[in-house]
């Protein structure tokens, strides 16, 4: 089992090798087929793996030492169990089809052979940081991610704002690092091991203050991978990358790195519950929060970034409050329903030459049937009807919260429910019904091609069957591991008062949607210039509130620095000496005027002072031995 | 008055600085020679008194070696003075600044 370990971990990294060969060559289909079908191998690996530890076994390798000094021992070391495997699944799965995608996606792209290579190696460092078996592999794998994050943000480079959001994204995942590599060096400190097994068999022992700042600590770092308040600036930005990219980094995985994280991490968290409910407490808050501003928003990305960041907040519910198999469950159906509606969103953008209102669409169920049956199929999935798998992952969220009886975290997080299923729905009216407004900008959708399409099939399949079909095996499989609670409500009265509630609540904010925008679009003057609406167009007016406070500053500060301390200190010391250099040279080259009578006098001058130097120092080595002699 | 090691040590200096001033001064190329030869003979005198006060003959076989070498030196040298003169017409120091730095 060992072997299908490696290849799930290394054929990305081979694939990413291989499209860097050709990495500064114009296009060669070559690339995206051997990435692709390493990845496919990588995702059977991961689905044989997947078998085997649905039988009871865990795979653990220690493939070499990584760094042993002293007392500190870490080994590159992976491990194949319950919830690595469910993440290994999710990442082969989505980066599988995004790969397929992106060729025809890409197509048309100066950088077709860069983008593999660089989609590849993100593959490759989320496959680490899913797989380690310590804390130190999965930073490694947390920085990777973020590497390839910024590059694939930033892959347009020539685009001034696509290289802003790339620094954006960076920056501020450094900030969360940070935190958790504090977390992380707490561990260790007080733990003395950075093992996954060895660390969680002995948090127990610990005293609760300092188990309290490691979670703090780790769950800050998680804050920045999963984009939450305060740090959540970064998602909206990052839809500057291509759309394959928003896809499989800032839907299915990589933000949903800090959800793992703290499941990876629920000893900890299970001993410290305050945290857990302040981690919940965010989670609801940035569900609302995130849900608010993709109400509004007149860009179709960056809808579907808000709601990522919502479900993000939702997972983060679960995660807090102790229901980590419901957390993991959530991310793996959000993956697959979320990463179908940006491919989607690419189709869309092909068809409208790269235009993101959706005000400036309309009538695209003509041109694009099947691309609209995957976006309708996986907005309802979101929306979480019955039997897509958003009703059986998001619904058991807000049971979690019923059930641990935080009712306003589950109020918050059923009124958020509502508008999820009205903002995805407000984007699908826009997008593919009433009258085709794009005519009036001379644009002539067209489908994308079919493979592309066939390629999106698998998610759409896996969207409409992962929860009625995965809910009951996964649960068994990972049981074994995080905490086993079933959240069942016991009157059943409740109960379906509570899922016909909630399924008539998405249901009428649905066709309200429908209602609004599928036929004519009205623009509601009143309602635009009114606070709330321009309050949530601005996105709380917090990026511009960073821009004041941080950015404004700190340019400011930089300012000072470089006119002040860069140009004054700094250069003028290195311009002194430079220039005194110079100035002994010009001041001394006159010493080699070529004429022998003064070379000979120079030459007796040498002699004159090694001769006083050689008595002087032997004055004084004589005064130094007869000193110790006495 | 008994000739001590002193005296000969003296008279070596006393050439050896003649010699110098030679060395630095002198513009004429043939001057120049002279001079050497004054510096080494001076360093002859020196070596060879020590040896003897010493009774240690190192001293004196090096003096001999110093003569055997500026006697080749000098023969170098006035070869290459005797072509100098024929290509330029004159030995003068300050006119050889060919390798000006």
């Amino acid at each position: 089992m060992e072997i299908y370990l490696y290849i799930a971990l290394f054929a990305p990294l081979v694939g990413s090798l291989f499209a860097a060969l050709f990495g500064a060559s114009p296009k060669t289909l070559i690339t995206g087929l051997v990435a692709s079908g390493l990845l496919f191998a990588s995702f059977v690996s991961s689905a044989l793996l997947l078998g085997h530890v649905m039988n009871g076994h865990i795979v653990h390798v220690e493939m070499m030492t990584w760094i042993a000094t002293g007392d500190l021992y870490i080994p590159f070391g992976f491990v194949v169990d319950q919830v690595s495997v469910t993440m290994m699944m999710v990442v082969s799965v989505v980066s599988t089809v995004v790969h397929v995608y992106s060729i025809g996606y890409m197509s048309h792209d100066k950088g077709f052979n860069r983008f593999f290579s660089y989609l590849s190696a993100f593959v490759f460092s989320m496959m680490v940081l899913v797989m380690s078996d310590n804390f130190l592999g999965l930073f490694i794998g947390w920085e990777g991610v973020g590497l390839c994050s910024w590059l694939l943000i930033g892959f347009w480079y020539h685009k001034e704002s696509a290289t802003w959001a790339a620094n954006e994204a960076f920056i501020m995942n450094r900030i969360a690092d940070l935190a958790m590599l504090i977390g992380i060096f707490m561990i260790y400190w007080n733990l003395g091991s950075l093992q996954y097994d060895v660390v969680f068999a002995h948090i127990g022992t610990l005293p609760l203050a300092v188990t309290t700042g490691i979670g703090i600590f780790l769950f800050i770092g998680a804050m920045g991978k999963s984009a939450q308040f305060p740090l959540h600036t970064w998602l909206a930005d990052a839809m500057e990358g291509p759309t394959p990219v928003s896809a499989l980094i800032h839907a299915a995985t990589m933000v949903t790195a800090g959800v793992y994280l703290v499941v990876r991490s629920n000893p900890i968290y299970t001993l410290i519950p305050e945290v857990g409910t302040a981690i919940a407490t965010l989670g609801a808050f940035v569900a609302m929060f995130a849900a608010t501003m993709a109400l509004v928003n007149r860009d179709m990305k960056r809808i579907i970034a808000y709601s990522t960041l919502s479900q993000l907040g939702y997972m983060f519910v679960a995660a807090g409050l102790g229901a980590y198999w419901v957390a993991l469950f959530h991310l793996m159906a959000h993956a697959f329903f979320k990463a179908l509606l940006f491919l989607g969103a690419g189709n869309v953008m092909h068809a409208m030459h790269d235009e993101l209102d959706p005000f400036k669409m309309g009538g695209l169920k003509k041109s694009m049937k099947v691309t609209w049956i995957f976006m309708t199929l996986a907005s309802v999935a979101l929306a979480g009807i019955y039997p897509l798998a958003g009703f059986f992952s998001k619904d058991l969220i807000l049971e979690v919260a019923f059930v641990e009886q935080h009712y306003v975290l589950y109020g918050v997080l059923l009124a958020t429910a509502g508008m999820t299923a009205f903002y995805s729905f407000r984007l699908v009216a826009l997008i593919f019904h009433g009258d085709e407004r794009h005519l009036e900008h001379g644009i002539h959708p067209h489908e994308a091609y079919t493979f592309m399409l066939y390629a999106m099939a698998p998610l759409a399949i896996l969207a409409v069957v992962a929860g009625m079909m995965f809910k009951t095996p996964y649960y068994l499989m990972v049981s074994e591991l995080l905490p086993a609670a079933q959240y069942h409500i016991h009157n059943h009265m409740t109960l379906w008062i509570m899922i016909i509630g909630t399924q008539a609540l998405v249901i009428a904010a649905i066709a309200y949607a429908y209602k609004k925008y599928a036929k004519a679009v009205k623009v509601d003057l009143k309602v635009e210039s009114g606070f709330f609406y321009q309050l949530l167009f601005n996105q709380y007016y917090i990026p511009k509130i960073y821009d004041e406070i941080f950015s404004k500053p700190y340019l400011q500060l930089s300012k000072i620095a470089w006119k002040q301390i860069d140009l004054k200190i700094v250069d003028a010391m290195v311009d002194g000496i430079a220039n005194l250099i110079y100035q002994t040279g010009e001041s001394t080259h006159t010493m080699q005027n070529g004429n022998l009578s003064s070379m000979l006098r120079w030459m007796v001058v040498g002699v004159v002072v090694l001769l006083v130097l050689a008595v002087a120092f032997t004055v004084a080595y004589n005064n130094a031995v007869n000193l110790h002699a006495m | 008055m008994e000739i001590t090691l002193t005296h000969y040590l003296v008279l070596s200096t006393i050439l050896f600085s003649i010699g110098l001033v030679g060395v630095m001064r002198r513009k004429n190329m043939l001057m120049l020679f002279f001079a050497t030869e004054i510096l080494l003979n001076s360093v002859n005198i020196g070596m060879a008194a020590i040896s003897h006060y010493r009774g240690d003959y190192t001293g004196q076989m090096f003096a001999f070696f110093i003569i055997a070498i500026a006697a080749s030196e000098v023969a170098v040298g006035l070869g290459l003075l005797v072509i100098w003169y024929k290509r330029t017409g004159n030995i003068d120091l300050d006119q050889m600044t060919s390798m000006r730095g």
